[in-house]
């Protein structure tokens, strides 16, 4: 199984997780996902990709170095990312009722280990 | 932003607000041009047109010979700006997109708002039956008309 599938299954074993993808954030394409049905791939690793190279400009322009992870959240959960290597960035679709401090930590570590 | 029919308009209007491209060109698959975003003269709109449907006819066939269906999207990546070129099917024949787009917009993002494009002019379409295939003798009177409805001189 390769670092990437590895990372896939860790996210998506953590409770409330709906779906994970490896987004290149530089285009915004997928590079490997798993995700439950109705959850639109595409369309989440085009946006999180754009989400995130906009908030690592924004946080140059202050002089800061880049987010390492992003968490937007809604009244019927969220997105999670976190930044890997190689401008691969792991996102994760969670529902309202997601542990966010368990998939916060195996995001962190499993996104180091991208690339 | 330019449209020879009024339907193509408001879906065009935003894929270009939600993408961010630079410019845009729609053309049925001959290379006769339907809406142009960005270009500020005729002989580029004509020249793009020409060689993109050129392109989308030699990958198609390339698709063929392969024993592939067709491509779906064709994109150059470039450093200062990158070049996307895609057929889709309306109601009123095969179309081609052409989009050019810098850095501060990416891939997937005009990849996503043009299919959002494709399936809103898919829906926005008039049904009816589209015009009579222009005859060669009508040929430059239609492109005259057509590059002055685009350009406005």
């Amino acid at each position: 199984m390769t670092a990437t599938h590895t990372a896939l299954d860790r996210v998506t074993r953590v409770p409330g997780v709906r779906g994970a993808l490896v987004v290149a954030a530089a285009d915004g394409l997928v590079v490997a996902e798993q995700l439950m049905d109705g959850v639109d791939g595409q369309a989440a690793a085009a946006l999180t990709g754009s989400l995130v190279g906009r908030l690592a400009r924004t946080a140059e322009s202050a002089g800061m170095r880049p987010p390492a992870f992003v968490h937007l959240r809604s009244d019927s959960g969220g997105i999670l990312a976190a930044l890997g290597p190689d401008e691969l960035v792991l996102v994760a679709v969670i529902g309202p009722d997601a542990n966010v401090g368990l998939a916060r930590l195996e995001m962190l570590d499993a996104a180091s280990r991208l690339g | 932003m330019k449209a020879l029919e009024p339907w193509v308009v408001q879906p065009l209007e935003t894929f270009l607000a939600e993408s961010a491209a630079r410019l845009t060109l729609l053309m049925t698959s001959s290379g006769q041009v339907v809406a142009q975003h960005g270009f500020s003269r005729s002989l580029d709109v004509m020249t793009a047109a020409a060689l993109g449907a050129g392109i989308v006819a030699s990958t198609e066939e390339l698709a063929r010979l392969m024993g592939a269906t067709r491509f779906e999207a064709l994109v150059h990546n470039g450093l200062r700006q990158s070049c996307m070129l895609a057929a889709f099917a309306t109601p009123r024949g095969r179309w081609i997109g052409l989009v050019v787009f810098g850095p501060e917009t990416s891939v997937g993002i005009v990849r996503l708002f043009f299919n959002q494009m494709v399936q809103q002019l898919g829906a926005a379409a008039p049904r009816e039956q589209p015009p009579a295939p222009m005859l060669a003798e009508n040929f430059e009177t239609e492109l005259n008309a057509s590059l002055k409805a685009l350009f406005g001189r």
